[in-house]
């Protein structure tokens, strides 16, 4: 019997062995497979088992974290969400994240292999990263005056910094508080369902996810291609232009809504904003020219990233002259987001230079240290430093005697540019209101801020919707913002 | 057959062994201590202090080890020093888990429970030691114990099913699971019955087929076999209980081969083995949706409706990969409810690792290693198929449920020796203990010096 009693005891040993073999299977060969699979809820449960980094704007904290003491753990809460929601975007247990909280999610969930205090550490710790920081270049003065600028009216605005490409200021109205999104009750999914069907469209990014017809704003892009093409060498010439303008190839008759535009100079036509003059250059630049530089200025551009992507702005290719007329006043097909415009302010403050807008100054550990920077990145030269200073002189003359007197500021220099897009089926939609700026402060050696705002609807009346009257106010306070907290010592 | 009659105390032995009690004392203290660091880890893991009840636990489980090795060393000095430390740090690492687990489940109180119930086994186990002084004496009650296995394996068709197994009976407010105990009284019936007959099923019959591999015996002594065989199918399909037939059929394959000798039997026990199985994954649809998870654990999740149980058992594992994640930091409890009692490994995968499972695994191992030895050494048929008997009721268990939830076979319900939460089968698995004791302590303190026939 004892043999057999061997035998038996093997065959529990082979038994055991049989476990042990697939125990390690499981645990070392598949357990990759089945730790990325969708459905194990673990990587859920760890991401959310700690504190979210914060995204600090002007040296303080917009967003927090709360720990509800589920099994998502801690939920994701905001500072003056409205305000920054256009920045930050929401950081959803359900939904997923958004702009800031999506594009610098490994750094705010601490998944960064970068956050580890020692390499592999965490490897053999199974320690997960202490979140990190994000610092915004965000000016939260300028940002604050956008939006109480724009106030309950449908509008955008985007503020760059000219010299370095810094968003001093991104706000979209009417916003919404991401933190109605953070968690994962029904709150939440009602939440998402009004916000989705609300007809004012609370979760567009109006700034960058967003364009518009830029109107009278595009005579900036139009006048540079002019002067850098050598189609216009005076400004105080007087330009061969009729008007009316009848458009090239057809019997539509352009005309203006002042007088005095026939003939007028560069520097009277862009004060005074004449459709006719600037329709006329455009042909007289040529396609080649015209799409040349309005790429320069970053239109047609679909890798920008600030660090989150944006919209490309629209300037057609292909256009017979009639189109390519209507064009270069901001109409036909050519569209812009508020980043957009404010880029070709900001070119024009800066020596012609277009800087690549970022919106992350840097980021880093919990504690501080630095973990990744920003810098200055020139994206293009648009324009020639000279038509830059004769484009400096433009603007500057529709603050102090043009179209935009409102947006003038004592002890500062100001350049602008007013718009105002008819839009919708044969212009039956409320016109758009554009003001795109710069300014500089008189003590200063460049530029501090350029800005661009677009107000949509429809609050006032029709024929006082105007670049300089309902947009270049808002662009004034943003600019003062700056303006004052560069003073201010920082 | 003059074993089956002893009367008499044993011969004197010509050889004294060392009787090693003090090296059990010192492994049940280092057993306990090891509990009491498991606890102290998940709430320092889970609160962040040592959890309050650390004291009485440790002390509660201290003293049901004393009290025990007291017995021990009263009744049964010569025992194996390793089985009753094994027992002691197997039930402590299970009260720990089940205390992590009632952590993540507000209102669920297990553990205490759980205590208990291993506080009433403890006493059994001690009452064993004290009052049974030879196990030759359970010889005598072969019959009785067939009778009651039966009795105690039917009766929970008297009353609804539970999770879709119909294995329980509640009065006031326990529930208890029969079977578990059936499965000592059949040991006892197995080894007592073979014992008696092994000669015949061994010698006699016809020859079916030459090199005399397989010889069917004559129909008396066969019409046992055939009865347990059909008798674990119907509990099967009347119940619902794959694991408990599963483990009534290899007990008997074993000691069937254990007492004769014959590698036919071992042939013929697969093939009925499988025809049963087949026959019943085919028409019992409980049974063949366990088989169905078994062969695709991630249907449900390609379906679109989340992982189901074995699923997530997989993913606990998967999780712990090599050193686990340490007590209280794993998330088994999205195993759901079974989460304390069949999947409670999972657990102790995820948060042990690799390493402490094989620790777990080797522990298992020993004590079954231990109970074969203890039947190797004994001289009585009877003695050593109970050993054996008793031995592989533990392994087979132990391969069936860490099989399962495992995805090496299909999954059935039962419960991890010791480890799971489940009064009735902490109780039964300390009897178990308390017999191996016994046998061992016969064992030893009979050797004479030369190896048994």
């Amino acid at each position: 019997m004892t043999k057999y009693i061997r035998r038996a005891s093997v065959l529990c040993a082979l038994l055991l062995v049989a476990l042990l073999v697939n125990a390690t299977r499981i645990q070392v060969f598949q357990a990759q497979s089945y730790d990325d699979s969708p459905a194990n809820r673990r990587r859920t449960i760890a991401r959310y088992d700690q504190p979210r980094g914060d995204i600090v704007v002007g040296g303080s904290t917009v967003t927090g974290s709360k720990d509800t003491g589920e099994q998502l753990r801690h939920e994701r809460t905001y500072l003056n969400g409205p305000l920054y929601a256009p920045v930050t975007g929401f950081a959803s247990q359900l939904y997923g994240t958004t702009f800031l909280e999506n594009a610098e999610d490994d750094i705010l969930s601490g998944a960064n292999p970068m956050l580890a205090p020692l390499p592999l550490w965490n490897d053999i710790t199974r320690a997960q990263n202490p979140a990190g920081k994000v610092v915004t270049t965000l000016d939260p003065a300028a940002q604050q005056a956008a939006y109480k600028g724009l106030g309950s009216r449908r509008g955008a605005v985007a503020a760059i910094e000219p010299s370095t490409g810094r968003i001093l200021a991104l706000v979209s109205t009417p916003s919404y508080d991401p933190a109605e999104l953070s968690g994962t009750g029904s709150a939440v999914t009602r939440a998402w369902a009004r916000l989705n069907g609300d007809a004012s469209k609370p979760m567009l990014n109006r700034a960058i996810r967003q364009t518009y017809p830029p109107g009278s704003t595009f005579k900036v892009v139009t006048a540079a291609a002019a002067l850098d093409a050598g189609v216009v060498t005076d400004l105080d010439a007087p330009t061969a232009s009729p008007n009316p303008y009848r458009l090239p190839g057809t019997t539509t008759r352009l005309t203006n809504e002042i007088e005095g535009c026939e003939d007028a100079s560069l520097r009277d036509a862009f004060e005074w904003s004449c459709n006719t003059v600037f329709a006329k250059l455009g042909v007289d630049v040529g396609l080649d020219d015209m799409t040349h530089t309005t790429a320069n200025f970053g239109f047609n551009d679909r890798s920008l990233k600030i660090p989150f992507s944006v919209v490309p702005s629209n300037f057609d290719t292909r256009l017979d002259n009639a189109q390519l007329a209507l064009s270069s006043i901001g109409q036909f097909d050519t569209r812009a987001t508020p980043l957009q415009m404010a880029m070709v302010s900001a070119a024009v403050a800066g020596g012609g230079s277009v800087k690549s807008p970022y919106l992350v100054e840097r980021t880093t550990t919990k504690g501080g240290a630095t973990v990744s920077t920003n810098g200055p990145r020139t994206l293009h030269q648009a324009m020639n430093p000279t038509t830059a200073l004769l484009m400096r002189e433009l603007m500057t003359d529709v603050v102090t005697e043009g179209t935009g007197t409102s947006a003038a500021i004592p002890g500062a220099t100001v350049g602008g540019k007013t718009g105002t897009a008819q839009h919708g089926v044969g212009n039956s939609g409320l016109p758009y209101a554009w003001f795109i700026s710069w300014a500089q402060a008189d003590d200063s050696m460049e530029p501090a801020v350029a800005v661009a705002v677009v107000v949509e609807d429809a609050a006032a009346n029709r024929g006082e919707i105007s670049g300089g009257g309902d947009a270049a106010p808002i662009a004034k306070a943003v600019m003062e913002a700056v303006l004052n907290s560069h003073s201010g010592g920082s | 057959m003059p074993e089956t009659r002893v009367t008499a105390a044993p011969p004197a032995p010509a050889v004294r062994l060392p009787r090693r009690r003090g090296i059990e004392f010192t492994l049940i203290v280092v057993a306990v201590l090891l509990c009491v660091y498991g606890y102290c880890a998940v709430g320092f893991a889970k609160n962040g202090t040592v959890p309050p009840g650390a004291a009485g636990y440790g002390a509660g489980l201290g003293v049901l080890a004393l009290l025990a090795h007291l017995a021990v060393r009263w009744r049964a000095p010569y025992a194996d020093p390793l089985l009753l430390p094994i027992a002691v740090l197997l039930n402590g690492l299970g009260l720990v888990l089940i205390y992590r687990l009632d952590l993540e489940t507000p209102g669920a109180r297990a553990a205490p429970i759980q205590l208990s119930w291993s506080t009433l086994g403890v006493a059994l186990f001690i009452a064993a030691v004290l009052l049974l002084r030879d196990h030759r004496v359970l010889q005598r009650y072969t019959y009785v114990s067939v009778v009651t296995a039966l009795a105690l394996l039917i009766l929970p068709i008297l009353f609804p099913a539970v999770n879709g197994a119909r294995i329980w009976i509640r009065i006031a407010g326990f529930s208890i699971q029969p079977g578990e105990f059936a499965k000592v009284l059949l040991a006892v019936f197995f080894a007592g019955y073979l014992a008696a007959n092994r000669n015949a099923l061994a010698y006699t019959g016809r020859q079916i087929w030459k090199f005399k591999r397989l010889q069917l015996p004559t129909g008396r002594v066969l019409g046992p076999i055939v009865a347990i065989w059909l008798l674990s199918v119907l509990v099967l399909v009347l119940e619902r209980d794959l694991g408990t037939s599963l483990l009534f059929f290899g007990l008997f394959v074993i000691l069937l081969y254990v007492a004769t000798g014959r590698t036919g039997w071992i042939a013929v026990g697969l093939l009925l083995a499988c025809v049963g199985a087949v026959a019943v994954g085919w028409l019992e649809p409980h049974v063949h949706s366990r088989v169905q998870d078994w062969l695709h654990p991630f249907a449900s999740i390609e379906a679109g409706q989340g992982p189901n149980q074995l699923a997530q058992s997989l993913f606990a594992f998967a999780a712990g990969g090599m050193l686990g994640t340490g007590l209280g930091l794993g998330h088994s409890i999205l195993i759901g409810f079974a989460a304390k009692s069949d999947f409670i490994l999972a657990t102790a995968g995820e948060e042990l690792g690799l390493v402490g499972l094989s620790a777990i695994f080797l522990l298992y191992a020993l004590l079954v290693e231990r109970g074969h030895r203890a039947g190797l050494a004994l001289r009585d048929p009877f003695g050593r198929l109970l050993a054996i008997g008793l031995a592989s009721i533990v392994a087979l268990q132990v391969f069936v449920i860490a099989g399962g939830v495992t995805g090496l076979i299909p999954l059935t319900g039962m419960a991890m020796p010791f480890l799971a939460q489940g009064g009735s089968s902490v109780v039964t698995n300390w009897i178990i203990v308390a017999l191996l004791i016994r046998i061992s302590d016969s064992a030893r303190s009979q050797y004479d010096g030369t190896a048994a026939p």
